[in-house]
This record gives C-alpha cells, structure tokens and sequence, in this order.
C-alpha cells in the first residue's frame, strides 16, 4: 500500500506538487494521467524517496526495494544486457549462480531473448531496451513496481507490442503498480484506478468510466477528448 | 611493475657509491662555467681527499646559488659583480675582500680572483686596430666615422652601449642591431668595425679580434672566483689549497677564450677542454652520459611523477566532483600551479628538497595535476544525471556506485586526461636537467650551452619518441580500462 498526505513540494520556487493527497491499495494497478509538468513523475520519485516532499508525509509499505522502470530503460552504456538487469542482485550481495538463475527465468517474462542477453544497450531497439529495464526493475522480486512512461519513447507497433505484454505481466504478478502516463487510451488499458493531475494538483481520482461520465471539473472532459480518435476514424478500426 | 622496478634498483646505484667522502660541485649552464667546474671536479678528484660528485648545467643563478646555500652543493664558479647585484643585492661591494667578509655570515668563502673577467668588452679586428692606433676605448672615440654592430642587449641595457657612449663620449658613423653570432661574421668580412663581446669568448681566440682595453674602468667586474660553503674548506684543506694553486690567478681571459674555443667551436666536451688546461691528455671523465641511462632516467621521470599524480589527481577529482564548491578551489589551486613557469616551480623546490631527482619529480607531479583532475571533475559531472539517480533505486551506492557505474562511464574522458597529462610531462621533465635531475634535458642544457643544434636535438629528439610511445602505449591501456561498449570502435560497430 501506498499513500500520500498533502504532500506539496517546490523546486526552485515552482509549484511541483501541490498538496497532493493519493492511496495506491495493495495488488492494485494505479494510473498517474497527466500531460508533462502535472508533477506525476515528481510523485514516483517522492515514493522512492529520491525526492523529499517539503510538506506532508509518504507512506509505503512493505518497506521494501521498489522496482523502477523509465524511458528508454536507463541502461548503463558500459554494461552489456546481463550486467544491467542483475545490478540490483549484485548489490544485494546475490551468487552469481542465483544471479544467473533469475535471469534465466525473468527473460521469457519480459520477452527477451537470451540471444540479446550478451549485446550492449546500443545494439538494442527502443523496446528491447525498455523490456531490460523491465527485467532489472522485478530482478529483486518487488512487492511495488513503478512505471513512468514505460510506452513513451517507443515506435507505434513496439508500442501496442509491448502494452499487450505489459498488461498480461502485470496480471500474472499481481503486484502493487503505479504508471505514469500522459497517454488517455493506456490509462484506460492499464488503470482499474486513475488519478489525472494537472500542475501538481489532483483534478480527480476514480475509474476510467467515472473520469468520463462524471468529470470533476470541465478539465476532465476536456483532457480527456482532446486524446479521443475522430469518431469517423474508429468505424474503420 | 618489473620496469619500474629495474629503475628503482638503478637509481639507487646511481645515489649511492664508495664510502670516501664527497664534494658536490655545481656549475650553471654556459659553456664557460660547465669547464672550470669541471676543472674544479678533476683537481679534486685527483687530489684524492675526496670524491667530486658533479651536478652541472644547473638553470641560473637562482637555482644554483639556494642549491650551495641549502647545502646541496659545496662549491661552483660564480662572478663577483653577480655575487654582488645578484646575490647579496649590494652593488656598492665589489672587491673580493669586501665580498668574503659579506658571505662569511652565511656559511660561504670565495676564492681568490681565478684571473679572468666575464663582461662585455669592445673588439675590433686586429689589423683595423693597428692601422688606426687604437688599444684602448677612450682612443675608440676618436674615430667617429667607423661602424659598429651590437646585439639587441647590449644595445638597450644602461651597462651597455647607452651608458657606454655617455661615458667615453664615444661617436660612431652607424650601429645596427645583429644578432650575437652574426656579429662575428660580420666584423670578419669587414662590413662593420666594431662589435661587442664577452671578454672569454672563445670566437676572439680564433678570429684574431683585439680587445679595448676599459681604460675608464665603465663596464662593472665580472671577476670570476669560486664560491664555496666554508665548511669544504675546513674539512678538506688540501683540496681547497690544490684549487687555490691550480686556478687562482692562472687563468686569464686569453686562457678561458681558448678553452670556450675548444669547447664552442671545436666541440671538444667540457672535461676534454678542463683536462687540456690541467695538462693532461685524455678526460678524467666523460661528460656524454649514454643515450640508454638517460632515457631510463627520463622514464623514471616520467613514472614515478605520473603515478603520485594519477595517485593524487583521481581522488581529489572524485572529491571535486562531489562537492562543487571545493571542485573551484581545487581547479583554481592546481590552475595555478599550471601557470608558474616550469624554471620558476623548479626553482621553488630547491629550498625545500635541494637538488636532483626529488625535487623534479615534486614538480613535474604537480604540473600533471591539472588535466588528471579536471577531466576527472569533468568526465563524472557531466554523467547522465538520470543514470546517476538511478544507481539509488537499484541499491548502488559508496564505492560500488563510483567502481560499477560512474568511474567506468567517465574511464574515457579521464583516461584522455591522464594521457594529455603523461605527453606534457614527458616534455617537462626535459626542464629536470638545470636543478640537476637528469633525462633528456641533460644533452638540452648542454647543446643551449654549446649552441651545439645537434646536442640540442639528440635530447629533444627522443624526448618526442617517448612522448609518441607513451601516447601508444596509453592507447593500449584504454583497451584493457575503458569498457569496450564506450571506445570509438565499439560504438562503430552498431
């Protein structure tokens, strides 16, 4: 379970967060909405306490190691796919054999081909390298997995591609999740529960369906039709 | 490891030696002064008190005058008018007497005059000289239609021709400036009359050149003498004598110029030039050092002064580039330390670790400082921040983030700073010769000295060999340190 009390924060004198009050329940999926600078990803880094809030407190529980997943994946240029994706075994002090092991069993998961597990980032396309940030974020097994924008940087097809496997993965775990997105129609493919910010406040918390038939405010409606396809266009789809 | 090894074990041979007592005997580095020192050094040797351990071609006054005064160096040939203006800083002392009384609180003697003086003078070519009656300067003044040529310095310096022309009244049809060593090509052919020159030159011995006599006694005495710690002349009497015998009062100005001949134009080295003087037939002692132990002393160096630099420079680099505001500091401290000319740092050192090796290595260790530093600032600040951030998330941090992740992802640019650095140092360290710390600057003292461009270049030749073999030889340690995925070729692969 996660939760946030008021938590508002500034950087530089910019509102990031403005008393931003938010419950992930536990084995949830739980989607941030919002367009850059709604202070979404600001809230992922409060939950892993790589940014402190300057008011309010932060809860998480189990306390334990949370898995993290970002654009492009954020490898390491100088460490080829394997070294990247058991980072967080070897600094937990793992063997190298069970190091080896969980690899070997996380791959398939993620979809990544042990023939790839030998190559340097670079060598990778975009959803190849997302699916090893994916492999490094569950490396330790997480009980809470974040995702800020794990769809964001990648072509079209890699897109739907890897949002099918996502959705299923995310399923078979049944973890605690939170995505991050700007993108209306993941939100809706993703979240049994969506929160839309806008510049740091909550506009709404609810489902997909509370969004759109009882918007808080005529933000909602708003932000969410100007993502929605031309209704012309969905009869040939 | 076994090369530096193999230097360590050389190097200590070469410090130490027999158990008879030692005389270090030091000279600047100027054809002139490399010979009586040297014949200094043999006198010694061959009075047999004591050993004389030679440390010469040291870069000026400066440098060799805080070596004797710290007790690096018991004795050298020094001029009394620079012992005056230079050392003691009272041009109103001038006898040898004056001078002695002036040094003694300071631990030094000075010998008696050796019989020459070191100062500009005038010459003209001898038979000029004879047609027009002329001996001395005040009889120059009376022939305003002749043509001199004088060297920028002397030209423009107040003890040269300005002062010079006020004080004899002396006129002359032209004067232009030429360079020193032209102006005796110059004076041969008969295109002027009249040049400037030092009183031992050794070019007057072979061109038959008369010097004017300084009948009004214009030009300031460059007597030369030897400068001496007093404690040589209490512990080795009979070697003091000896030198006082042989030398004082026998060498005049026709003798030294004879010498500087021999050394200058007959490339003769300075111990065959000294050993000539002394009577005997062959040198003592070479003074050529082999190419092979001065390129193990270069490299030694080298070494040594890149490894405490890269030793020193990554820590504070790694300090610097977690706190920004000591990043300034020490940027700033080691920019500085970049800035003092590389005679001047050398200079700096004497007083603190006399001469030789040591010192040199001090300095050559902080002029590589600064690209080992900055580029280390530089290669670890300018990191994916993210990827940095990232490093938390996954449980990485204290030395494991610095050894795993951010030394590797900056190994490039820090490695091209260590590079940078070993290429300048291999051509600094030709300046470890004038506080005598050996290398390739050795042959690059002597051949400045001798105005000898072969010398010059077998010194500054393989200085730029080792220079290119040190930058292939960083190229194959970039393989072994720079993860693969990061060099050029590996990002050519894609």
């Amino acid at each position: 379970m996660i939760a946030l009390r008021h938590v508002s924060k500034r950087f530089d004198g910019r509102v990031a967060l403005d008393d931003v009050s938010l419950t992930v329940e536990a084995g949830v999926t739980h989607v941030l909405l919002g367009s850059s600078g709604s202070g979404k990803s600001t809230i992922l880094k409060i939950i892993l306490g790589l940014v402190r809030p300057d008011t309010g407190d932060v809860r998480v529980e189990p306390a334990a190691r949370i898995g993290y997943v970002v654009q492009e994946g954020a490898l390491y240029p100088h460490l080829t796919v394997a070294d990247n994706a058991i980072l967080p075994a070897r600094a937990a002090g793992w063997r190298l054999d069970a190091r080896r092991a969980r690899l070997d069993a996380l791959a398939p998961l993620v979809g990544l081909e042990s023939s790839l597990l030998l190559r340097y980032p670079h060598q990778l396309s975009g959803g190849q390298r997302q699916r090893v940030g994916l492999l490094r974020a569950l490396m330790l097994d997480p009980p809470v997995l974040l995702l800020d924008e794990p769809l964001g940087s990648l072509d079209p097809i890699a897109r739907a591609d890897l949002q099918a496997q996502l959705v299923a993965l995310i399923g078979q775990l049944a973890r605690t999740v939170v995505v991050v997105t700007h993108d209306v129609r993941e939100a809706f493919v993703f979240g049994a529960a969506i929160t839309l910010l806008d510049r740091g406040r909550v506009v709404q918390h609810g489902t997909f369906a509370d969004l759109a038939t009882r918007p808080a405010e005529p933000f909602v409606a708003e932000f969410l039709r100007a993502q929605a396809p031309p209704r012309a266009m969905t009869q040939y789809l | 490891m076994t090369v530096i090894g193999a230097l360590l074990a050389l190097s200590a041979c070469g410090e130490s030696g027999p158990g008879a007592p030692v005389i270090r005997v030091g000279s600047k580095s100027f054809t002139e002064n490399y010979i009586v020192a040297e014949l200094v050094a043999q006198i010694i040797d061959e009075t047999g008190e004591a050993r004389a351990e030679r440390h010469l071609g040291l870069g000026g006054t400066g440098i060799v005058y805080t070596a004797l005064a710290a007790g690096d160096l018991d004795i050298y040939p020094e001029y009394t008018g620079t012992i005056a203006q230079a050392i003691l800083k009272e041009p109103s002392a001038t006898s040898v007497e004056a001078l002695r009384t002036r040094l003694a609180p300071r631990g030094l003697t000075l010998s008696d005059p050796l019989g020459f003086d070191n100062t500009y003078a005038l010459a003209l070519r001898r038979d000029t000289a004879q047609r027009l009656g002329v001996r001395t300067i005040s009889e120059l003044a009376r022939h305003p239609t002749l043509t001199g040529a004088f060297d920028a310095g002397f030209l423009e310096r107040e003890d040269g021709w300005p002062g010079l022309r006020r004080h004899y009244g002396l006129r002359l049809a032209d004067v232009r400036i030429m360079e020193h060593a032209l102006t005796y090509a110059a004076l041969a052919s008969g295109r002027v009359d009249v040049i400037d020159v030092f009183s031992t030159d050794g070019q007057l011995a072979r061109l038959d050149l008369t010097v004017l006599v300084d009948d009004r006694r214009f030009f300031p005495d460059y007597t030369a003498v030897l400068l001496a710690r007093r404690s040589l002349v209490e512990r080795h009497p009979r070697t003091w004598a000896a030198l006082s015998d042989r030398l004082a009062g026998r060498l005049d100005n026709q003798a030294m110029a004879r010498l500087n001949a021999l050394a200058d134009l007959e490339r003769r080295t300075f111990a065959e030039a000294a050993a000539t003087f002394l009577g005997r037939a062959g040198p003592a002692r070479s003074a050529d050092r082999p190419l092979g132990r001065l390129t193990l002393e270069h490299l030694w160096l080298v070494s040594v002064s890149m490894t405490v630099a890269v030793l020193v420079g990554l820590p504070l680099g790694i300090l610097a580039a977690r706190r920004p505001r000591l990043a300034q500091l020490e940027l700033m401290g080691v920019g500085v330390l970049q800035t003092i000319p590389g005679l001047a740092l050398l200079a700096f050192m004497i007083p603190l670790f006399g001469i030789g090796q040591l010192p040199a290595l001090v300095a050559l260790c902080l002029y590589a400082l600064l690209p080992i530093v900055r580029n280390t600032v530089a290669g670890l600040g300018s990191l994916d921040p993210r990827l940095v951030e990232m490093t938390a998330v996954l449980g990485i941090d204290g030395w494991r983030r610095l050894a795993w992740i951010e030394l590797p992802m900056a190994s490039l640019t820090i490695m091209a700073g260590i590079k940078t650095s070993a290429v300048l140092t291999v051509g600094t360290a030709t300046l470890a010769a004038f506080i005598g710390g050996g290398g390739y600057g050795t042959l690059i003292v002597t051949g400045l000295a001798l105005n000898d461009v072969a010398t010059i270049l077998a010194g500054a030749i393989p200085s730029a060999v080792m220079a290119l073999a040190i930058h292939a030889a960083f190229e194959a340690a970039d393989r072994l340190l720079v993860p693969r995925a990061l060099r050029a070729g590996g990002r050519a692969s894609e």
